[in-house]
């Protein structure tokens, strides 16, 4: 079904570039072609002025809003992204791409590599996010748009919306990073890990060379998916979602079979993921963020932020989001502030975790349109 | 904590000690408001005199509408925000009727004078002649004039003075450029031994001293 206010029947876009001259990536490596699956709401006005980019996080896809004509559920910020939402398609012109090294149509490791005539796997080059927005970048050129009106995005998409600030000041008039963070923590860096080795120890992982194979490294990505899903939950909301509930069944068993809701939540979410998500391709995303600590090789934070002193930022974090702290926000507002930027921060009291900046769309709706109502007056 | 607690005067736009602020700064100057509340001065301040200010305010409340005015406002406590500004941001650095709420007074009103290169200060004057004969008459902590707030109410405050703040600035090497007096929102006389009796909301304007 489709509400009123959904923006409708979508496609994804393809847009291939680097096909003679090879993108040069922060590793020192290249690739040639990249193609970027993108998608796009709203329409663009005369003076190309009114585009806002999505970037989105870990396990995402350029389908941010609306439905595909295959009928599946609306794309993964609906709430946010539609005439009358936060980010208005009546208004803006909204842009959302796969990131590079993902698996939703946007080169990664499982694209052919026309090389060998097989999919890369492991011989994908290891990219940042940087990488990511060098390339949406090249998107956004694709488009004819020279400056972004704004730049959103939440957990691993503020950190691409960060690095347009650090490295594209010029071509984006505002910045929205949520529930995010300049520098990956050691504890941030320890949770990938665990997913990566979940996958590592997966005997169909192969050395990521599986995708002729006719069993994938499920096992491994699906436990990788359950760490995730504890670290975007909350103490609080795990009581309220499961509390210590029996699934199908009045008492223990004293078996080591699935007993409780929690247990089932993150079996049936593990197992999702794996229909829609490669393994190889987690691997790549949770390294790129790994490596993301904006203010090394610039001196500190607010040196990298220097050239987007005319930038207007609204920064956003959830009380209850012990993955990407509160503090981690005020690190990115201090360093702002330090080089004058002006930023708007607001820490949404929520109990949801990390997993609140897609759900407190409420508070988000009046922020974000409030926000991007001042910048076109 | 919000400013609006105050009821606006019934001939003004705003309360009455912002009105007296906002007279106090010039067009376009560079302001920052901490506990700005739900941003009435910024608002007023952008709307009349072009002022591009940015606002310090604890609450989400308060910082939701000030966003919803189009104003530009951080979330934090004032210690933690101030410390986030270089030397000399700002044209003003405004602190309007929080004096008595803060832990650490003295240091905030030194670090408003790092971060702007004057400081204006507003509070509810203790020394008032009715919180006086109350507090004699009564035995009892009188609250702050225009401001029924007990004793025990939550944020806790302080009592303060003309007085004790003219004796703070003193201590602190702070220079007062100009100093407005208020009682019941109409200007209360400024001479010395009677401003403290007289008014009910005491604004200064202040800079470093030498």
């Amino acid at each position: 079904m489709i509400l009123m206010n959904s923006i409708g029947i979508v496609k994804t876009d393809f847009f291939t570039f680097a096909e003679n001259e090879p993108f040069a990536l922060d590793s020192g490596a290249a690739l040639s072609p990249v193609t970027l699956a993108y998608e796009t709401y709203g329409t663009l006005n005369a003076d190309k002025s009114n585009a806002i980019l999505i970037c989105h996080a870990l396990s995402g896809s350029a389908h941010a809003a609306g439905y595909h004509a295959d009928d599946e559920p609306p794309g993964w910020w609906d709430d946010c992204i539609g005439p009358g939402k936060a980010f208005d398609t009546d208004r803006y012109f909204v842009i959302c791409s796969n990131v590079l090294g993902s698996c939703y149509g946007s080169s990664g490791p499982t694209s052919i590599n026309l090389a060998a005539e097989r999919p890369y796997g492991l011989h994908f080059p290891v990219i940042t996010i940087q990488d990511m927005v060098r390339a949406q970048a090249h998107l956004i050129d694709h488009l004819g748009i020279d400056t972004l009106f704004a730049v959103a995005g939440g957990s691993m998409g503020g950190m691409q919306v960060l690095a347009w600030a650090a490295l594209f000041p010029q071509r984006i008039r505002a910045a929205i990073p949520l529930a995010t963070t300049a520098r990956h923590s050691p504890m941030l860096i320890a949770f990938s890990e665990v997913g990566r080795q979940a996958i590592y120890a997966d005997p169909y992982w192969n050395d990521g060379d599986y995708y002729d194979q006719p069993q994938k490294p499920d096992a491994g990505l699906a436990v990788a998916r359950m760490v995730g899903h504890i670290t975007y939950l909350s103490d609080d909301s795990m009581q309220e979602k499961f509390g210590r509930r029996l699934r199908g069944r009045e008492r223990f068993g004293y078996e080591f079979q699935t007993e409780f809701e929690v247990e089932s939540y993150l079996k049936y979410n593990g197992n999702k993921f794996t229909r829609r998500f490669d393994a190889n391709s987690y691997l790549y995303v949770t390294k790129a963020m790994d490596y993301f600590d904006l203010g090394a090789g610039n001196g500190s934070l607010a040196d990298a932020f220097r050239g987007a002193a005319d930038v207007q930022f609204l920064v956003v974090s959830f009380t209850s989001d012990w993955l990407y702290p509160t503090y981690h926000s005020k690190e990115i507002v201090k360093a702002l502030t330090a080089v004058n930027a002006d930023v708007t921060y607001l820490d949404i009291l929520s109990r949801w975790g990390h997993d609140a900046f897609l759900l407190e769309v409420e508070t988000m709706t009046e922020l974000i349109s409030s926000f991007l109502g001042r910048l076109s007056h | 904590m919000t400013n609006n607690q105050l009821p606006t005067t019934n001939d003004q736009l705003l309360r009455a000690d912002l009105q007296a602020i906002a007279n106090l700064i010039p067009v376009k100057a560079g302001v920052l408001d901490l506990g700005c509340g739900d941003g009435d001065l910024l608002a007023y301040l952008a709307a009349e005199k072009g002022v591009r200010g940015r606002g310090i305010e604890l609450s989400e409340e308060g910082v939701l509408a000030c966003v919803g005015r189009g104003l530009s406002v951080r979330q934090g406590n004032l210690e933690e925000g101030l410390a986030d500004y270089p030397n000399a941001s700002f044209n003003y650095v405004v602190l309007s009727q929080t004096l008595p709420y803060l832990d650490n007074p003295a240091q905030i009103v030194q670090e408003m004078l790092r971060v702007g290169q004057q400081a204006i200060v507003s509070f509810s004057n203790w020394g008032y002649w009715r919180c006086r004969l109350q507090l004699l008459a009564t035995g009892r902590i009188p609250p702050a004039p225009d401001w029924p707030e007990a004793w025990h109410a939550a944020p806790r405050w302080q009592a303060v003075t003309v007085a004790d703040f003219l004796s703070l600035a003193n201590e602190l090497g702070v220079r007062i450029t100009q100093e407005v007096y208020l009682a019941n929102g109409r200007t209360a006389p400024t001479r010395p031994w009677l401003k403290n009796l007289l008014a009910t909301t005491a604004v200064y304007v202040m800079e470093k001293g030498n």
